[in-house]
């Protein structure tokens, strides 16, 4: 049976702030805002995980974006991540403190130390949720409350699957960017900060860190007002260079589906959908690709959406508001000089 | 001793080829016919295993967990120079989350023994989790480089390994004392073809469910045991293990040992309210762009 042992504290909620070379991932600040909704429903306040070195000033952004506490491990040694070191200590702040949820960014960072927390304190944890509630479930006549419902598309189809773990105390779920919608930032908002000792054996700071390579991220998918998104039926270099020209008269970003980032058409960084970036552009052009719930999951909040493919029963037409069948090769360069045209 | 590395492999069925047959008319996937492979990114684990043994010789196990028929991809693990293969099924497993996968898994890999290094694909593409790897690790107590794209060197003498791993926007070069869990993405390398001479050898290699089927028909002309002892000295036996040879506890195996539970799953009803069929035409293009003019989509 589940114990929930800080009931009377109600700091059941807490999302995992990462941050490199002293700016915080985006995740964490989108993670804080759903954070507040599953809290609020709980009657629970929301508390940031913070690790790093000399990282005082992303304190305040996570007050303004929802947390009412912020439990900081400040070291030397956290100044870059290494799995051993991060994914101890926060295991041990989750076990000592027994948090209800905890939410963490799908990124190389938290999908490197969230199954190894999960591993150790036996908790349930579901990968790259689209959704997420907090709701009250009577199974086989017991009653257990507080349930995150973790929500994402499963294998195949057109299929949404609900993963509870109903016989756990500490519920955890990793989600990607974008996917959670960020808030508007309350600089009002304030809160309290828990300092966290910090004691690390030589073993767990035994990797060493040889060489880091790092650029500045040229991609923002989240941000373009346009996408245009090729899939598998542009399966050719050729095919592809016709979305980047239309994409280019636009003004637009150039996207792909995971089809199109797998034949190695365009960059991972580019891909929409589940195991990518989710997007709300005012336009989003999905052109050749059929619509797996993977990839609607990442585009379907857009704005409008026009879908070119040569399949009139293509699941994508399902959440499109302008769908145009026919071969890509012959609709591309006659939307590419009806634009044109009207443009003059 | 020389080095061992052990590579966690698992079949999965082949979800970049879904067509005809396997979709039910509800829209649900039939999994049963989909065809089954070896999960990509887990060859390409294997390859580096076999490249770090072709550098410094050793030696290299496969390990899986999963139904019999992941023996098909056991053979496959021989003829590409797998040592040896080893096969963790039991109905008792099915079912079971990443959890419970890790926990058999780390079972499997205490009952082998010492081990230098682990391979892994970071992700298989029935569940793209990436979760059983780091969660093997924890459970063996021990470090992991997720991402890996490349191992740059391994020093046996002072016992560490060097390996390049993918970060946002770049990549990182660690180095940690052995032992070390490394999962490897699909690129870091191309596995390499089978063996000819070892596929003529291992084509004939089986596990204990094929033995068992093998003696069932026979009609008790013979015996396991027999056919076991004959399998394994000629070197053919594929090492089949369950619950009680791993020593796992069972209310960790299986569902029982999954704290991730399906509650429910839904079909997707696509709204599409407001859909407009657009014709391929120069007056329909006209239209269509002249209203997300209006819109103040474009501009």
């Amino acid at each position: 049976m589940i114990k929930v042992v800080n009931s009377n504290i109600k700091d059941m909620v807490w999302v995992f702030a990462e941050q490199a070379d002293g700016a915080l991932a985006e995740v964490g600040l989108e993670l804080l805002h759903k954070a507040r909704t599953l809290a609020d429903k709980m009657g629970s306040e929301v508390s940031a995980v913070l690790l790093g070195h000399e990282v005082e000033a992303l304190i305040d952004p996570l007050f303004s974006h929802g947390a009412d506490n912020v439990y900081l491990l400040d070291d030397q040694e956290l100044k870059d991540f290494r799995s051993i070191p991060y994914a101890n200590l926060v295991t041990k702040l989750v076990e000592e403190k027994r948090p209800r949820v905890v939410l963490f960014g799908a990124t190389h960072i938290g999908r490197d130390i969230a199954p190894r927390v999960a591993s150790h304190t036996r908790s349930g944890l579901t990968a790259d949720c689209t959704e997420l509630k907090i709701e009250t479930l009577t199974l086989r006549k017991v009653e257990h409350p507080d349930l995150l419902l973790q929500i994402r598309p499963a294998f195949g189809g057109n299929i949404i699957a609900t993963i509870i773990s109903p016989d756990v105390e500490i519920q955890m779920a990793t989600i990607r960017e974008g996917v959670m919608e960020m808030g508007v930032a309350d600089l009002s908002r304030k809160g309290r900060v828990i300092q966290v000792p910090v004691k690390l054996d030589p073993i767990e700071i035994a990797v060493k860190i040889i060489e880091k390579h790092q650029a500045a991220s040229t991609v923002n998918l989240k941000a373009a007002p346009i996408i245009v998104a090729g899939g598998y039926g542009a399966d050719t270099p050729e095919k592809f260079q016709l979305i980047k020209d239309l994409a280019k008269v636009l003004g637009a970003d150039v996207a792909g589906s995971r089809a199109a980032v797998d034949a190695g058409l365009i960059e991972a960084e580019r891909q929409v959908g589940q195991t990518g970036t989710t997007v709300r552009p005012k336009l989003y052009i999905a052109i050749g690709i059929s619509g797996a719930i993977q990839h609607r999951a990442g585009m379907q909040e857009s704005q409008k959406i026009i879908a070119i493919n040569n399949d009139p029963e293509a699941p994508i037409f399902g959440v499109a508001h302008y769908g145009i069948t026919g071969d890509l090769e012959v609709v591309i360069p006659q939307l590419i000089a009806a634009y044109k045209s009207q443009l003059h | 001793m020389p080095l061992h590395t052990i590579v966690l492999v698992k079949q999965v069925p082949d979800t970049s080829n879904i067509s005809g047959d396997v979709m039910r008319p509800d829209g649900t996937v039939n999994r049963a016919r989909l065809p089954a492979i070896f999960n990509p990114e887990d060859q390409a684990a294997l390859e580096l295993a076999l490249r770090l043994k072709d550098q410094y010789g050793g030696l290299v196990t496969a390990l899986t967990m999963g139904p019999p028929n992941a023996v098909n991809m056991l053979r496959e693990c021989l003829y590409m120079g797998a040592d040896r293969v080893i096969l963790v099924s039991d109905r008792r497993f099915a079912a079971a989350d990443t959890l419970a996968t890790s926990y058999a898994l780390h079972k499997a890999i205490q009952h082998i023994g010492d081990y230098d290094l682990i391979f892994g694909g970071r992700q298989a593409i029935d569940g793209d989790t990436a979760q059983v790897g780091p969660q093997t690790a924890e459970k063996l107590g021990i470090t992991q480089f997720t991402y890996t794209q490349e191992v740059l060197n391994l020093d046996l003498k002072q016992r560490t390994i060097r390996a390049k791993r993918a970060i946002k926007n770049g990549y990182e070069i660690l180095e940690s004392p052995l032992p070390v869990l490394l999962t490897v993405i699909k690129d870091a390398a191309r596995p390499r073809p089978f063996d000819v001479r070892k596929l003529c050898t291992y084509k004939r290699a089986q596990s204990k469910f094929e033995i068992q089927s093998y003696v069932d028909e026979s009609h008790d002309l013979i015996t396991l045991d027999q056919v076991l002892e004959k399998a394994r000295a000629d070197g053919l036996y594929i090492e089949t293990w369950n619950i009680e040879d791993i020593d796992a506890d069972v209310s960790m195996c299986g569902l029982a040992g999954s704290p991730t539970k399906v509650h429910k799953v839904e079909n997707v009803i696509l709204s599409g309210s407001e859909f407009k069929q657009v014709p391929a035409s120069t007056e329909g293009l006209n239209e269509m762009i002249g209203e997300l003019m209006q819109d103040h989509i474009f501009g």
